[in-house]
């Protein structure tokens, strides 16, 4: 029984690389999601065209092709990433491309009339788009943010298949080391759906207080 | 002589196959306060929305403060006007709107010092201190902290004519701004406008279906049908003796719709 102590460590060990990929993935997917969710809304036809091309490509293809692209081929071009880099990268453009989508989306949901008040008061379109815009798009996003989260958190999941320890990793190998299934197995399930709580609850907190006053009741 | 503030020079505007406005020509000197009335469709909202740069307009041409609002002059030549010059021709006008388009994520000052500091450059305790006093003159003062969605629509209306004003516009918009208030809040929204009209020499538009209203305020009122304006003339004349057909026929309809003339 006190060797499976040892063994949950590992399995731990393999919890942080997961939140670790989580967190730097998601922030590189929250980037290209505006890049490109922007860029799709772009007066100028190549920025619009290269959003387009990036967001159908990065949803067209399987995540576990991109990661194997990454890290097995690109090496080919003279680009070599540790299996973390190339992990981050395939999660964060993958993921990217969808949520981008949810950003072009909700900034076409604020109403027309939004954007004449910024015209009327002479804002510049940035201006408009980073005061009057995005933060009441922001409030529109971020369900859907939350969802794209916890799809990244579950998609750390391949980076097993380029050897990054990560949950799933490390439960393959406490597996073949003492050749139980259900231990590892549970206890990965349990901490990726507790994973996923936290961010569904951090979400839905940042949610509250991001809608605070809108509806005229809570301020 | 005065020259006009706004010269209005055959404007046409078509939406698809709809002609809205159809060769329209109009002059409005500085400090004039003009009221526009008419049937809906009959183009009055669409001439206000051109003047703010919310429309494109198809043909004609437009001077504000004697500089073209459409074109800009570079070496004897009319070219279309880009953004630079849209930007700098608004900074001469202000807008309200029917719907308010209040920043609903933004407190009430927050509302009214954005665009100064923004397009101004204004440091916030200076567009702040502005704020306040437009706010106090608008009765709104106490609401400085609230959100928007806390205020009744006459309080959201005389908010947003605080925000307009607090670019110190030369000429300033009112589309239908008291058309989505319950009865009992137009007259503290008119009550501003007439306080507003007293008190500065700003060149004021007024499109609305408040002919009582109208009467009082405006040096003079336009009637418009199908795109062009059929009469014009001093309140007085328009509202008691219409001479043209449609002007009368308009009236009609609008007193036995109930509206105080």
């Amino acid at each position: 029984m006190t060797q499976w102590s040892g063994y949950l460590g590992l399995i731990l060990q393999g919890a942080l690389v997961t939140i670790e990929l989580t967190l730097m993935g998601s922030v590189l997917a929250l980037i290209m999601a505006f890049l490109a969710g922007i860029g799709r809304l772009s007066r100028f036809f190549v920025l619009r065209a290269l959003a387009t091309a990036y967001i159908e490509f990065f949803r067209g293809t399987s995540i576990f092709v991109q990661l194997f692209w990454v890290y097995f081929v690109l090496p080919l071009a003279g680009i070599s990433l540790t299996p973390l880099q190339a992990g981050v990268l395939a999660l964060g453009l993958n993921v990217g491309a969808y949520a981008a989508e949810v950003v072009r989306g909700a900034i076409q949901s604020i109403g027309r009339e939004q954007y004449e008040a910024c015209i009327a008061l002479n804002l510049g379109r940035w201006q408009g788009m980073r005061h009057v815009i995005l933060p009441q798009a922001l409030l529109v996003m971020l369900p859907t943010f939350g969802n794209n989260a916890i799809e990244l958190l579950k998609a750390t999941s391949v980076v097993s298949l380029i050897s990054l320890a990560d949950l799933t990793f490390q439960a393959q190998v406490v597996r073949s080391q003492t050749g139980n299934t259900l231990m590892p197995f549970t206890t990965i399930l349990v901490i990726y759906f507790v994973l996923a709580l936290i961010i569904s609850w951090g979400v839905r907190s940042l949610e509250r207080r991001m809608a605070r006053g809108l509806d005229g009741v809570r301020v | 002589m005065l020259a006009p503030i706004i010269k209005v020079d055959a404007i046409s505007k078509s939406f698809g196959a709809f002609k809205v406005l159809d060769g329209l020509s109009m002059q409005v000197m500085p400090g004039e306060k003009l009221a526009l009335i008419g049937p809906s469709g009959s183009g009055k909202t669409t001439i206000l929305r051109i003047l703010m740069t919310l429309e494109k307009i198809d043909g004609g041409h437009i001077q504000i403060d004697g500089e073209q609002l459409y074109h800009m002059e570079r070496n004897g030549q009319l070219l279309a006007a880009d953004e630079r010059h849209l930007a700098k021709m608004r900074q001469k006008i202000g807008m309200v709107f029917q719907l308010f388009n209040l920043f609903p994520h933004k407190c009430v000052m927050d509302n009214v010092t954005l665009a100064p500091m923004l397009t101004k450059g204004m440091a916030r305790g200076a567009a702040e201190k502005r704020a306040m006093e437009l706010l106090d003159m608008v009765g709104m003062a106490d609401k400085a902290k609230a959100m928007p969605a806390q205020l009744s629509g006459g309080q959201k209306q005389r908010v947003a004519i605080a925000r307009a004003l607090a670019l110190s516009p030369k000429i300033m918009l009112f589309d239908e701004v008291t058309s989505a208030l319950d009865p009992e809040l137009v007259e503290e929204v008119l009550n501003v406008m007439r306080k507003l009209a007293a008190e500065t020499d700003m060149t004021m538009l007024l499109v609305t279906h408040e002919m009582g209203f109208a009467h009082d305020f405006a040096d003079r009122v336009l009637f418009f049908d199908r795109g062009r304006i059929v009469e014009e003339g001093k309140p007085d004349e328009i509202f008691r003796h219409p001479k043209q057909e449609r002007t009368q026929g308009f009236l009609k309809k609008i007193i036995a719709a109930g509206h105080r003339v």
